[in-house]
């Protein structure tokens, strides 16, 4: 040990007095990277190995993926102070009104026979007229959203038991939605043609392209950073990240290329993910969200208008329910009487184990993805391990309190 | 003297960078109204906050003795237990619970485990008439008006046995009528042996109702006066209020009051129907180019309800009259809109409605006007840093790095977040609320050299503040707003502090 300590030169900081003061100083920023990481280990052990199958893997955020949207819109609306229990009987209901518009009349009274492609974008569209009405309650007439959004859970509830009451589950025969969730993004050369057989070469060259792409911004973004004299990490440290990133994007695509490649539910949570990282990240509409959140009073003194931005972010919440209820009757090939149950509260827990304040202002995008996969491998891998599910609820509560102390406890040190 | 009921000896009180009392002491005899009168932030009400515990025993140096007693006071309930009973500006009452709920919140009479409510509605009864209130004790105190609110603080302390009450600006939102009825209900209870304390700006009141008057400075007792004799006149108490020399801190510059008005203002009321009243009557003023102009008043005479009501009205008060801004009529609903007509308005409380805490100096500084470094909504991140870094030199921001969180500066670096913030959005007139408060000699000497560089550029300034000698140090017109009327408008020449606080007590 001594030796160790000896030869780290004073003035200088040795390369792990490096790595432990910046994993202090952004715990919380990596503290869910860390336990997913940690969760997902967990698993593979106990499972054999079974967990980070690549099937399972990929069953997993296809499982994942309805709720990992829901999380995305709820970051934001929780950002602006507000809540959304109205989601999930909503994404139900948009579901059922898809599988509906699809259906065959003569099959399923009301039925449209309308393909995919114009029922999703109908469906989309719905979605947001839906967050219309919810802000409207809560931007115009002042309604707290919690109540709002109460009365808009047993609205959709209802109206999603009304419009399945006389069919009972509608089974969804188009080919295309279906695909949604349980598809794959087509390879460029014939499976086990070529090298590689059994792999996914398209996968495989996305992936590779997407270690590029990170390591060239990550690299221009240091650059620019240095340029205008701000604290960057030590190269050492940086080059450690950067092989991180590049070996965990590695290991995600040669798990995912090894079963099917790319699911599509994998390309759709990924683009949300990367408009709204974008949107919340780089422009001026993201930056009136944190502000409202941070301080609405100031927001509001500095132009920013309360109401549109209240506007704006319910109807992103309702387009995202829309998706998600389009993503679970996918998955099930089906709208089902019960879609939807408790999808708010999952999306909810998965925001704040993502991060997300409470309180409001502070809260990332990415944070809730990453809560919504913890959630996702505790169901899946619990499952693999035949846990009873009353003991899955159990666990995952515990998760959650851990996460939420492990965040106040970090914030209040930052203080 | 007769004997003294309270005692408070040699006590100094610090805040971080700030010394609000320095070795006051105070004696107030038992059965005698004793006035404590001083300008804004001359330490009178953290004084009070000491003697009621708000302060607990321990955070402050000195000694209180209650009744012959040291008293060390760890909250307001120990202090409620002696006998002492604080009434703030700010009810403490629960509109949506009845009279005498509230009376008895917190001292309830019970009967075994429950409340007996029979015996709580005679009690309340009996207390009412004590402060010759006449209302149904069942009423919500929701229901009744500011004036009968205060009796029913009063009635509330009564029935605790209070033997000292503490009185904070009792008459500051009451009419002429009410207020008259409250100085003869106090009159009535040192009748009856009550003790009181009451701070007030309302000089008029306090010569008609003190025995005694303290007058503090700065964070020191300056004199204590027997006001039974009558030597004692208003102008002998503001000379003491005010009687610092004026220090030199202010830049020199020409005055001007040449240029073509900016701001014409003109009838303007404004009614806040939260508080059911007018907070503006009748306002008339303007400011014109290049200009300072002072807005001088006490605290809540409505200044920075003006302010707001022209920046865009975000309070929703019901306005009327004319607003003209550089030769156009203008009628914003909208800060967003005042914003775009060139307005810019710092906020009173950087805290609470300035700055956002959470963000980094870099998003505060640019969020008024995002636009100004955005293309098409996408915010560019270099022309960012740029404008956060211009100002973080032109203003000396002292901090480690523009991404450094607003809530960790200090209250000097955090105004100048502030105001870099605004200046970004390009103004033609700044409104500046209470400018320098609660940030320490050196920042303020920067805040009044950059204003003074602005309004050499061709800015305007309205600058409301509470401290006069800032007022006269940097304006060169100044109006003195009174229970929201204009009560005066004075030329610089012809500002004294002591006519200033004579209209602004009117």
């Amino acid at each position: 040990m001594s030796s160790v300590a000896d030869s780290s030169k004073v003035g200088a900081p040795s390369f792990v007095a490096n790595l432990q003061k910046v994993l202090q100083q952004n715990i919380r920023e990596y503290g869910m990277f860390v336990a997913l990481f940690v969760i997902m280990a967990i698993f593979t052990i106990t499972t054999n190995g079974i967990f980070i199958s690549s099937r399972n893997i990929s069953n997993l955020i296809n499982q994942t993926g309805y709720i990992a949207v829901l999380a995305v819109g709820m970051t934001l609306v929780i950002v602006i102070r507000h809540i959304d229990l109205s989601v999930g009987f909503l994404s139900g209901f948009l579901g059922a009104l898809a599988a509906i518009a699809m259906a065959n009349p003569e099959v399923i009274e009301g039925g449209l026979n309308l393909p995919a492609v114009v029922v999703i974008p109908m469906i989309l569209v719905l979605g947001i007229l839906t967050g219309l009405i919810t802000a409207f309650l809560v931007a115009q007439l002042g309604i707290p959203a919690f109540v709002a959004t109460l009365a808009g859970w047993l609205g959709y509830r209802g109206a999603l038991q009304l419009v399945t009451a006389r069919t009972g589950t509608i089974i969804i025969a188009d080919e295309t939605f279906n695909a949604l969730s349980n598809g794959f993004i087509p390879d460029i050369f014939a499976p086990d043609t070529g090298p590689l057989p059994g792999v996914h070469k398209l996968t495989l060259i996305l992936g590779v392209l997407a270690i590029i792409l990170i390591n060239v911004s990550q690299i221009n973004d240091r650059r620019k950073k240095q340029a205008y004299g701000f604290e960057v990490l030590s190269n050492d440290i940086f080059i450690l990240k950067l092989v991180f990133i590049s070996a965990l994007t590695a290991g995600i695509t040669w798990i995912m290329a090894g079963y099917n490649g790319l699911s599509w539910t994998v390309v759709i949570v990924l683009g949300v993910v990367i408009v709204y990282d974008f949107v919340t990240s780089q422009t001026v509409l993201g930056r009136h969200i944190y502000a409202v959140g941070g301080n609405p009073e100031a927001a509001q003194l500095s132009g920013v208008n309360i109401k549109t931005i209240t506007y704006v972010v319910f109807c992103s919440m309702g387009m995202l329910s829309a998706l998600s209820g389009i993503l679970y009757a996918s998955r099930f090939k089906s709208a089902t009487t019960t879609a939807g149950n408790l999808f708010e509260l999952e999306a909810i827990a998965a925001a704040f184990i993502g991060g997300v304040s409470p309180a409001g202002g502070i809260g990332k995008v990415i944070g809730s993805i990453v809560g919504a996969l913890v959630m996702g491998s505790l169901s899946s891998g619990m499952n693999l391990m035949g846990i009873d599910i009353s003991l899955q609820y159990i666990v995952k509560a515990a998760v959650l309190a851990v996460a939420v102390i492990f965040d106040v406890a970090t914030r209040n040190r930052g203080r | 003297m007769s004997t003294p009921i309270l005692e408070m000896r040699n006590i100094t009180k610090e805040f971080p960078g700030v010394k609000a009392l320095n070795n006051v002491s105070f004696r107030v005899a038992a059965g005698e109204i004793h006035c404590l009168v001083g300008e804004n932030g001359a330490g009178k009400s953290t004084l009070m906050k000491v003697l009621s515990g708000v302060y607990p025993h321990g955070s402050y140096s000195g000694e209180i003795l209650f009744g012959g007693q040291v008293q060390t006071f760890r909250n307001i309930r120990d202090s409620e237990h002696v006998g002492i009973a604080i009434i703030y500006q700010e009810l403490a009452l629960i509109p949506e619970m009845t009279v005498y709920e509230n009376i008895f919140l917190g001292n309830e009479i019970r009967r075994g485990p429950t409340i007996d409510w029979n015996e709580t509605i005679k009690r309340a009864t009996q207390a009412l008439q004590k402060v010759r209130l006449n209302v149904n004790p069942a009423t919500k105190v929701k229901d009744l008006g500011v004036g009968k609110q205060q009796l029913i603080e009063i009635a509330k302390a009564l029935s605790r046995d209070v033997k000292l009450l503490i009185l904070d600006e009792p008459t500051s939102a009451l009419n002429e009528d009410d207020s008259e009825n409250l100085l003869s209900l106090l009159r009535d209870l040192r009748e009856h042996g009550v003790t009181c304390i009451m701070i007030s700006h309302k000089l008029k009141e306090v010569l008609a109702i003190a025995d005694t008057i303290t007058v503090l400075r700065d964070g020191q007792t300056i004199c204590t006066l027997d006001a039974q004799g009558g030597q004692v006149s208003e102008g002998v108490l503001i000379k003491h209020m005010v009687g610092r020399e004026i220090d030199n801190i202010y830049p020199k510059r020409e005055r001007q009051r040449s240029g073509e008005v900016v701001l014409d203002v003109a009838n303007w009321s404004a009614y806040d129907p939260a508080l059911g009243r007018n907070v503006l009557k009748d306002v008339s003023f303007n400011v014109r180019r290049g200009e300072i102009v002072g807005l001088a008043g006490l605290m809540g005479s409505g200044r920075t309800e003006l302010a707001l009501s022209i920046f865009g009205n975000p309070d929703g008060y019901r306005v009327d009259g004319r607003i003209t801004l550089k030769g156009r009529p203008c009628h914003f609903t909208h800060p967003q809109a005042a914003i775009a007509a060139g307005v810019a308005y710092v906020t009173e409380d950087r805290k609470g409605d300035g700055l956002i805490l959470i963000q980094d100096i870099k998003q505060n500084i640019t969020l008024a006007n995002l636009r100004g470094i955005a293309q098409r909504g996408v915010i560019n991140a270099n022309a960012e840093v740029k404008v956060a870094e211009d100002y973080r030199t032109s203003l000396n921001i002292k901090t480690p790095s523009i991404e450094q969180r607003v809530g960790n500066l200090s209250g000097g670096n955090q105004q100048k977040v502030s105001l870099g913030k605004w200046l970004f959005v390009k103004p033609d007139l700044l409104i500046l609320d209470e400018p320098t408060r609660g940030i320490d000699v050196g920042a303020k000497y920067e805040i009044y050299t950059l204003m003074t560089r602005l309004v050499q550029q061709g800015l305007s300034i309205i600058m409301i503040s509470s401290e006069l000698p800032e007022v006269l140090g940097m304006s060169d017109r100044v109006y003195i707003v009174s229970s929201g009327r204009i009560t005066g408008e004075l030329p610089i020449e012809e500002a004294t502090q002591e006519r200033i606080m004579q209209l602004a007590t009117n």
